[in-house]
């Protein structure tokens, strides 16, 4: 986000930070369920998608919510539903259908501690390996964090960004405190912010093929309505969109669906590093938890031990690279989480064995101070 | 009115797609005039001149197999 | 000689339903009825969930749409709020919107969204190979009640009247011109319209129910169906394994889409 003009400065909670950066993409249809700690996201669009002509409903149901989102999102809207684990879960079927039709959607999970019904009003971030395994079968998956309402605002546009361009449903994971903190929030000048939409067709009807094979992995869907007809279905399809059962189309069409991520990786991962030049222990945090670790860098360096944080903005596809090159430098990595491993297994996993990983799991619905993870870093050194 | 009536006294051509036809039977059953017959498993137009072109067996056709013209 | 071709992808053909189905019946009433009404083709969507009855989708030449098992409904909800302009055909059978779907068809029926739902009843999941449906009658047979069904069936136009749908209707495959008539009528309700088709199965049904032969479930379809007009006058007794078919509610009442367009321009800041 560039800052050519100051932007203007308001206070909110990052669940109505979600909901303005929704708005700034250019989202114009949500559908959601009530559930906490998510619903403020869809109180405050019920109010402000009518006074732009947006659409706003709320379902019966999660499973409806995310199918709503889907159909209005082939007819060419930006779509989005905001959810929590339990919702969440729900959704996964048809979370799995936008990525199979690959149909451009943001789902916006604020985590809540599990399993189950869970802690409805603390937080964890136990969802993570949801969001990347959540739904059957082989696929990319984009899913990105926050750790500020300032954050959940930027990334909310970055996920819709993401959809528009790569042709598939992006996840945001918050979790409670960064949903129910207020905080400061600049709002750049509409001019500031980069927008994406999907491509349209540049061709025909007549030789239009939706889900044709590129260079680019990336299918062209024409918005319903516009003289493009064609079929979208959650079976295995050839470039029609059509059913088949033909082996080599059926093998095409399921590595495309992982390659087309995968081969744009670099584009999709954002990293922050603190402090990592010189470090001798490695932090990998992210969301609320990455807000403590910044602040342990800094105490721990007055401590004399030198810690630096490695803080992913996307969580899936996994920043691999950025551990490894990191699992070079230092002597060993921590990874504070609430939940009890989830990323540091992949942590581990991205390391190759060249350092010892540690976890910091918390499950008990409390934040992670910062005392709790100096400790944890003091005895790791 | 008067065409209408000429064009009806025109012999019926009943086509079918024997690729399409799954041989169900129905048209056969339900034919008023009894003009169709099962032949290896499928509809064959035996007596197309007995036709009153009534369509029924078009109308409840589930395979998009057969027309009356 | 009626011209489906033009309607239909032909490609696909011959289709995938067995010797026999009704769905192939019904998706012809519903091609007549879209030519009648002069529908277009760009302009119209069809949504499906999974099941026999879903795969008429992918042989209509429009804009087509195969979703999850029993969404649906959910899914051409979001197609018709985003545009409203769009003719929205919902597809779907009495497992996929009366089990796995049956929140979504009572919410849909009651929001009064201006959908038009065909929904064919074979009392079975035939694509699963014959497992009892909500609509399987109490004792009949199936693969998962081969001592015959305990359960009572679900009346689904029933339902859907009592859930709030503005358009109710239940139509046969053997009485195709009525159920022709039954369909434009539903495609041109401005709200939630259901037509409940009876459509048979006798690959998964009948040949569990002494039916196997197409002609003989047509031959039971013939004999069991009374028009609502006759019903009326008829004693219990006389009813009695017999049902109905016909209009059963058509009512005006504020459709979703359209009160949606209100609450727009009401919140549009003054000029």
């Amino acid at each position: 986000m560039s800052n050519d003009r100051p932007g203007k400065v308001r206070m909110m909670q990052g669940n109505q930070a979600c909901a303005e950066g929704a708005i700034a993409a250019g989202c114009r249809f949500f559908a959601g369920y009530p559930i906490t700690p998510s619903s403020e996201i869809a109180e405050n669009l019920s109010v402000m998608l009518p006074r732009l002509g947006g659409k706003f409903i709320q379902m019966e149901d999660e499973m409806a919510a995310m199918g709503a989102i889907i159909g209005a999102a082939l007819t060419g809207q930006k779509s989005m539903t905001a959810t929590s684990g339990p919702g969440f879960s729900l959704k996964q079927e048809n979370i799995g259908y936008a990525g199979m039709a690959e149909v451009p959607c943001v789902i916006v999970n604020v985590m809540r501690g599990g399993p189950s019904t869970g802690m409805p009003t603390l937080p964890a971030q136990m969802d993570v390996q949801q969001a990347r395994w959540g739904a059957h079968g082989d696929r990319g998956v984009i899913a990105l964090t926050a750790k500020s309402a300032q954050e959940t605002y930027e990334q909310t546009i970055r996920a819709f960004n993401l959809a528009e361009k790569f042709m598939t449903p992006v996840i945001l994971l918050i979790d409670e405190i960064t949903g129910h903190t207020t905080e400061k929030v600049i709002i750049p000048d509409a001019s500031d912010i980069e927008i994406v939409h999907r491509k349209k067709p540049d061709e025909d009807p007549e030789n239009y093929l939706p889900y044709r094979l590129t260079d680019e992995c990336v299918p062209i869907l024409a918005p319903f309505g516009t003289g493009y007809r064609y079929n979208v279905t959650g079976l295995c399809h050839n470039e029609t969109g059509f059913p088949t059962n033909d082996s080599h189309d059926i093998q095409c069409l399921i590595e495309r669906l992982t390659r087309k991520i995968e081969m744009y990786e670099d584009d999709i991962i954002r990293n922050n590093e603190l402090m990592l030049e010189d470090a001798e222990i490695g932090v990998f945090a992210y969301g609320s938890v990455a807000r403590t670790a910044q602040a342990v860098v800094r105490m721990c360096r007055e401590e004399g031990i030198k810690v630096g944080l490695l803080e992913p903005k996307v969580l899936w596809p996994f920043p691999a690279k950025a551990v490894f090159a990191m699992a070079q430098k230092v002597r060993a990595i921590v990874v504070p989480e609430l939940n009890l491993g989830q990323m540091a297994r992949e942590v581990s996993l991205a390391s190759e064995c060249r350092v010892p990983v540690h976890k910091l799991g918390r499950v008990d619905g409390r934040p992670i101070p910062p005392q709790q993870l100096v400790e944890k870093i003091r005895e790791v050194v | 009115m008067a065409g209408e009536q000429s064009a009806s006294k025109k012999p019926a051509v009943i086509t079918v797609n024997t690729v399409w036809c799954k041989g169900c039977e129905i048209c056969v059953a339900f034919c008023p005039k009894d003009c169709l017959e099962m032949e290896g498993g499928k509809c064959k137009v035996a007596r197309p001149d007995d036709c009153i072109k009534c369509m029924l067996c078009e109308l409840r056709c589930p395979d998009f197999a057969i027309t009356v013209e | 000689m009626f011209d489906y071709l033009q309607y239909v992808r032909q490609e696909n053909f011959p289709h995938i339903w067995c010797s026999g189905c009704g769905d192939g019946i019904v998706l012809k009433a519903l091609i007549r009825s879209m030519d009648k009404l002069g529908l277009s083709q760009d302009e119209t969507v069809m949504v499906s969930g999974i099941g026999c009855s879903s795969r008429t989708p992918g042989y209509v030449d429009i804009n087509t749409l195969h979703t999850t098992h029993g969404r649906a409904l959910a899914f051409a909800t979001g197609v018709k709020i985003a545009n409203p302009d769009l003719n929205v055909i919902v597809v779907t059978g009495d497992g996929d919107a009366t089990a796995i779907g049956g929140n979504h068809f009572i919410h849909a029926a009651r929001r009064n969204i201006d959908l038009t739902v065909l929904l064919y009843n074979n009392y079975i999941y035939g694509m699963t190979g014959g497992q009892c449906s909500p609509t399987t009658p109490r004792g009949a047979y199936a693969s998962t009640a081969q001592h015959g069904n305990l359960e009572p069936p679900f009346n689904i136009s029933g339902l859907a009247i009592a859930a709030g749908a503005s358009f109710v209707a239940r139509g046969d495959v053997y009485n195709v011109k009525k159920l022709e008539t039954l369909i434009g009528k539903a495609l041109q309700k401005k709200g939630f319209s259901l037509v409940e088709v009876v459509s048979p199965c006798p690959t998964a049904f009948g040949r569990r129910n002494r039916m196997a032969r197409p002609v003989k479930m047509m031959e039971q379809l013939r004999d069991t169906v009374v028009s609502v007009e006759k019903w009326e006058k008829m004693t219990d007794e006389e009813r009695k394994g017999k049902f109905r078919t016909g209009i059963l509610k058509d009512i005006e009442k504020p459709e979703f889409t359209a009160e949606y367009a209100k609450l727009i321009e009401k919140m549009r800041p003054e000029e």
